[in-house]
């Protein structure tokens, strides 16, 4: 049975930090299982949480009316999700679901705050990582939205 | 004698052998619809009599839809089958709209095959990752085929696919088929979801860290939107992969096939008869040159 | 090497006639020189001399007795072995969709082309590279080519505009070429140099030499025609950097002179249709309004059209300047990738046809001025 320090040392997202850092953050970590189809937030919910996946697939999902579930993006192993906890008003922005059975460590958001605060070194490590994998989401995004698939635009 | 010190081989009435830009006849064999705008045609010769010749994956046809024009096409079929001549198309123009219209028994123009084929051989003895965005799945299909039918050849093959939407998955049934194998992985996303798709959605690249297959011994043949290439090559070679070993297929207008015409120029090269595939390391230097 | 009189230039056409070519050569019409089809003597330019400039070109007549004493035309040759229009192909569709094509048969008379300077041996040179390949010929172009002789007619003086000196194509003659005329007028004489340099030029010389009175013409090569060629070669203002410009327009992609140029150029496409070795086509096909036959035709296109990079959606080169850009890159620098050689020969001729006078010589040597690093 591996321990949270182990299982985030694993884990792509945590690789540029350090042994004694992933230590202090495992503190703020625990096991969770998520079943097919299990919600772990919904929009609006307070987000003090974000996940870490270990196996298995989480979807970003929207809901409006005309559309049942809108799959915004999915993320697999290896992979975060939850930046909300983050920055107030710390509101979940999107539903997410477990598109299959998932292993992954749940890291409390207010306790990963508040160590931030206590040691803004760690923080600024921390913030550092965290700023890398937004900034390649964002980086995806774009690339979705530019729908480089449909129809073709005029260049000029 | 010209200054070429070449002689003009002559037919009995004189006139030059092998006029290149003259179609031969082929005749739809069958028709298919992929998605709402991509459909199959295979072709034989309109003359029983005249054999197909021998393509290599990543070649093309000019196809000419009679009165319109020609189009080049990659053939989608599989090389180790003789007897078939099948393009995937996408209507997208005037031409190709008119070939989505045909119905078996037509006829239309073939000229080719042309271009620079995949380089399969390349890749025997290493790992083999197909990256197909779009109806870029089609080009890259016959070097699969080629690979799953010389197994042996080969280490790993993975295919990533990415288009659109759920509806525009191009050779589902295969696609699921494939995923079944087990001496292959298949990874499928799409950019936006719908209420139907249970899968993945993001963009293709992001596939990657999910693939199984040896960085340093790899071959990657990448086929998609020039867009989809750009983001797709720093993930490869940000995991170590050299760019030698990473092959594309570049897209330019082109008005004959062979060189002639000056449409598909890229630079030095010529899209048509020195492509459309090219190794990254061939192209890098320019491949972010815009309006090149 | 030999010489004869000018008085028997006329026998000399008339032995190229009966050697079974029709004669194409130089003749004013329209206030230029043009290549037309030519009966004899009397159609030359005789006295007739040409002034270019960037965007300048007028023909003047003077009391020089010198058939060829013009520099050169907005004409080329590419239009006899290229032609601007071509049928490819017809075909036709029965109803039930099944369709018969038909080849267009080549032609390819004998023809003769009295008058090619230097610059424009080299450049039928350069497009047989394009045209008549080791992988795959063009038939038609092939055909007119064997069929076609070449008698060049070397240049005494060159205009403004010529830089074949530092292109190494002129204005002497180094090969490519059937016959070669030198014309050498002075106060008391006037008389041909001619040098012969193929099988076929042999035999053309010796119908000559059986009618018009051939003599050993070396002495006056060494003596008048060389060191008029060396003279003009050393005299021409413009200068083109032949192997430099390779590198220097593949390094400089994003260089401000292409704005700067394209702040001028019009795209009208004037260059590339008299550029001797400019080879883009297009293809027309068209169809009869009830579909059942069919055409190919090949006409020449430009590389400055929006068209010419289009593919679905939209134009790969869609401003101007990346169009003028492509063009002169190509010109001196990716022709040296594509075909073994540069593709200009510096005759000029869009230099002097260009309606705002872009002068490719002076943007080569703006973009070199402030090389980026």
């Amino acid at each position: 049975m591996k321990t949270i320090e182990e299982l985030l040392g694993e884990h792509q997202f945590f690789q540029k930090l350090s042994r004694s850092d992933i230590d202090l953050l495992a503190g703020c970590g625990r096991n969770q299982i998520a079943r097919a189809g299990e919600y772990l937030a919904h929009e609006g919910a307070s987000a003090e949480a974000f996940y870490v996946i270990r196996t298995g697939t989480l979807a970003l999902e929207m809901q409006a009316p005309g559309y049942a579930n809108l799959t915004v993006e999915t993320l697999g192993p290896g992979q975060v999700v939850g930046w909300s906890w983050l920055f107030p008003p710390y509101r979940w922005v999107f539903d997410v679901r477990a598109v299959e059975d998932s292993r992954l460590v749940a890291m409390d958001g207010v306790c990963l705050r508040s160590k931030a605060e206590a040691d803004p070194a760690l923080g600024y490590r921390l913030m550092k990582v965290c700023a890398e994998e937004m900034n390649a989401r964002l980086r995806s995004t774009r690339f979705q939205v530019l729908d480089i698939y449909g129809a073709k635009k005029k260049a000029s | 004698m010209n200054a070429t010190g070449s002689l003009t081989i002559r037919n009995r009435g004189g006139q030059p052998l092998c006029e290149p830009m003259l179609p031969i006849a082929y005749r739809v064999k069958s028709f298919q619809a992929e998605t709402h705008d991509i459909f199959t045609m295979n072709l034989v010769p309109s003359d029983a009599s005249t054999k197909i010749p021998r393509f290599f994956p990543g070649q093309f046809n000019m196809i000419y839809a009679f009165g319109a024009g020609e189009v080049p096409i990659s053939i989608s079929g599989d090389p180790g089958r003789a007897g078939d001549c099948i393009h995937t198309i996408r209507a997208v123009g005037q031409t190709t709209a008119l070939l989505q219209k045909l119905k078996p028994g037509a006829d239309v123009g073939i000229r080719g095959p042309y271009g620079r084929p995949w380089p399969v051989d390349k890749a025997q003895g290493k790992d083999l990752v197909l990256i197909a965005g779009g109806i870029g799945l089609a080009p890259l299909r016959p070097a699969l085929y080629h690979a799953l039918g010389n197994r042996l050849q080969y280490g790993r093959i993975v295919l990533l696919f990415g288009t659109r939407t759920s509806r525009d998955i191009l050779f589902a049934n295969e696609l699921a088929e494939w995923g079944r194998r087990k001496d292959m992985q298949v990874l499928i996303t799409v950019d936006a979801g719908d209420a139907n798709w249970k899968g993945r959605v993001g963009v293709v690249p992001k596939l990657i860290s999910e693939a199984r297959f040896d960085p340093l011994h790899s071959v990657a043949m990448i086929c998609g939107p020039e867009i989809m290439m750009r983001y797709t090559i720093p993930e490869l070679t940000g995991l170590g992969m050299s760019e030698d070993r990473i092959f594309v297929t570049m897209e330019r207008s082109m008005k004959c096939g062979i060189g002639f015409c000056g449409h598909c120029q890229y630079g030095g090269v010529f899209v048509c008869k020195d492509g459309p595939v090219f190794s990254y390391d061939e192209v890098g230097a320019v491949f972010l040159r815009k309006e090149f | 090497m030999n010489r004869f009189e000018a008085s028997d230039l006329g026998k000399l056409l008339s032995s190229i006639e009966s050697a079974g070519y029709r004669l194409v050569g130089p003749r004013v019409y329209n206030q230029a020189v043009v290549y037309d089809e030519i009966r004899g003597l009397n159609d030359l330019p005789r006295g007739w001399t040409d002034e270019q400039g960037p965007g300048f070109y007028r023909i003047k007549k003077t009391d020089s007795r010198a058939y060829f004493g013009y520099s050169s035309s907005p004409r080329t040759w590419k239009e006899s072995l290229f032609k601007s229009r071509e049928r490819l192909f017809s075909s036709t569709k029965t109803k039930n969709g099944s369709i018969q094509f038909t080849r267009e048969p080549v032609e390819a008379p004998k023809v003769a082309f009295i008058g090619v300077r230097a610059c424009d041996v080299v450049a039928i040179a350069i497009q047989d590279r394009i045209f008549i390949e080791p992988r795959i010929q063009d038939p038609a172009y092939q055909a007119r080519r064997e069929n076609a002789l070449i008698v060049a007619v070397q240049c005494t003086s060159s205009s403004p505009t010529c830089f074949c000196a530092s292109m190494n194509t002129g204005p002497e003659v180094r090969g490519g070429y059937d016959l070669a005329l030198t014309e050498i007028v002075s106060e008391r004489e006037h008389y041909f140099l001619i040098q012969e340099n193929s099988a076929e030029g042999e035999r053309v010389l010796a119908l000559f030499e059986r009618s018009g009175h051939l003599n050993d013409g070396i002495e006056e090569y060494r003596a008048c025609a060389r060191p008029v060629f060396e003279e003009v070669a050393r005299t021409q203002k413009r200068r083109m950097d032949l192997t430099g410009v390779r590198k220097l327009l593949n390094n400089n992609f994003e260089h401000p002179r292409w704005e700067n140029v394209a702040a001028r150029c019009l795209n009208c496409t004037n260059c590339t249709l008299v550029c001797p070795t400019c080879f883009c086509a297009t293809v027309e096909d068209t169809a009869d309004l009830g579909n059942s036959t069919a055409e190919r035709w090949r006409r020449w296109d430009s590389c400055f059209t929006l068209d010419h990079s289009y593919i679905h959606g939209g134009s790969v080169r869609y401003t101007g300047k990346s169009r003028y850009r492509q063009w002169m890159t190509h010109k001196l620098s990716t022709w040296w990738d594509q075909f073994g050689t540069t593709g200009c020969v510096g005759c000029g001729r869009c230099i002097t046809w260009c309606p705002v006078g872009i002068d490719i010589t002076e943007e080569a040597e703006a973009i070199a001025k402030n090389e980026n690093n």
